[in-house]
């Protein structure tokens, strides 16, 4: 058993014990950190199969990005925990059967199929391309348009997202923009017309009337 | 079985994806636990992408999880957000309480 094998079987181990968590935890909360747990091993996993792209970006957009999201959303629901559990463990003998099941029956299946123990070298590896360079070389060519719609997708669900849970409050001062824009000077400033020099006649008249 | 091989990481994922299917049965009221199961399926699907892709020596799988990574981060984002709504209206989580619809 070689360094590597004995890494598969270490973040394996923990990456099933953490989900297993995840979908037992009593405290939303626990799982969200179990689900971090479990990508923090599966990163580990995609480092053994050479896929160091992948495995950072899912340590950065999983673990920095849509967990902190789930965490936030967790702590801010006020969640009634007892009757969430209210029938979680009637319906477990069922689940534990379905799921061995499929586990036991597509573990045979695979690792009885795909015993295939050498890794063909592909082009991109047998040339001495880091994986970061090949997947980037792939992305910027042959997957331009796809990427530039993966990107939409992400400002449309942004968009989404900010749409879904604004709240307009009635108390809020606010100026709004489009009457903003359509405001004119006259709207605004009003321009008097006066006179630039004004006679005094008042007091002219009265000092003729104190001469005479 | 000490050598590792494609089985290996193709049973690593299947085991993973029967526990999220397992989660799903299990949390069916806590609509928070239930994404996060959908998110541990989606890891698993990820990982056979990435066991095949170096087993087999073609980098279009990588590609194809990069993608799948995107729309499950967009995905969770508008989940989530539908999740802050939904308990912002009905102050529960709970699914059996969303039948609205049910006439």
């Amino acid at each position: 058993m070689d360094v590597k094998t004995g890494f598969f079987y270490l973040f394996s181990v923990v990456l099933l014990l953490s989900a297993f968590r995840v979908v037992t935890a009593r405290n939303p909360v626990h799982a969200v950190l179990f689900l971090m747990l479990a990508f923090s091993q599966a990163s580990g996993i995609w480092l053994l199969l050479n896929a160091e792209f992948l495995a950072i970006a899912l340590v950065l957009v999983y673990l920095g990005a849509v967990m902190v999201l789930f965490l936030f959303v967790v702590m801010m629901l006020d969640i009634n925990v007892d009757s969430m559990r209210q029938g979680f463990w009637k319906h477990f003998p069922l689940a534990a059967v379905l799921g061995g099941v499929v586990a036991v029956e597509m573990g045979a299946v695979l690792l009885h199929g795909f015993g295939q123990t050498e890794a063909i070298e592909g082009a991109a590896q047998a040339a001495g391309v880091p994986n970061s360079k090949a997947l980037g070389i792939l992305l910027y060519t042959e997957y331009l348009v796809p990427i530039q719609v993966a990107a939409a997708i992400l400002l449309v669900a942004m968009v989404a997202a900010i749409a879904l849970t604004l709240r307009k409050r009635k108390d809020s001062k606010f100026v709004s923009p489009s009457e903003q824009v359509r405001v004119r000077a006259a709207d605004r400033l009003q321009v008097v017309k006066v006179a630039t020099t004004q006679p005094a006649p008042a007091i002219q008249e009265a000092a003729q009337e104190a001469q005479s | 079985m000490m050598t590792l091989t494609l089985g290996h990481y193709l049973t690593l994922g299947a085991i993973l994806f029967a526990l999220a299917v397992v989660g799903i049965f299990l949390n069916r009221k806590n609509l928070i636990v239930l994404l996060m199961a959908i998110e541990l399926m989606l890891l698993a699907v990820n990982m056979n992408f990435v066991a095949f892709s170096h087993y087999l020596g073609d980098m279009h799988g990588q590609v194809f999880v990069f993608f799948i990574l995107t729309v499950a981060a967009a995905e969770s984002a508008i989940g989530l957000a539908i999740l802050v709504l939904l308990f912002r209206n009905k102050n529960s989580i709970d699914v059996q309480d969303l039948n609205t619809l049910k006439g």
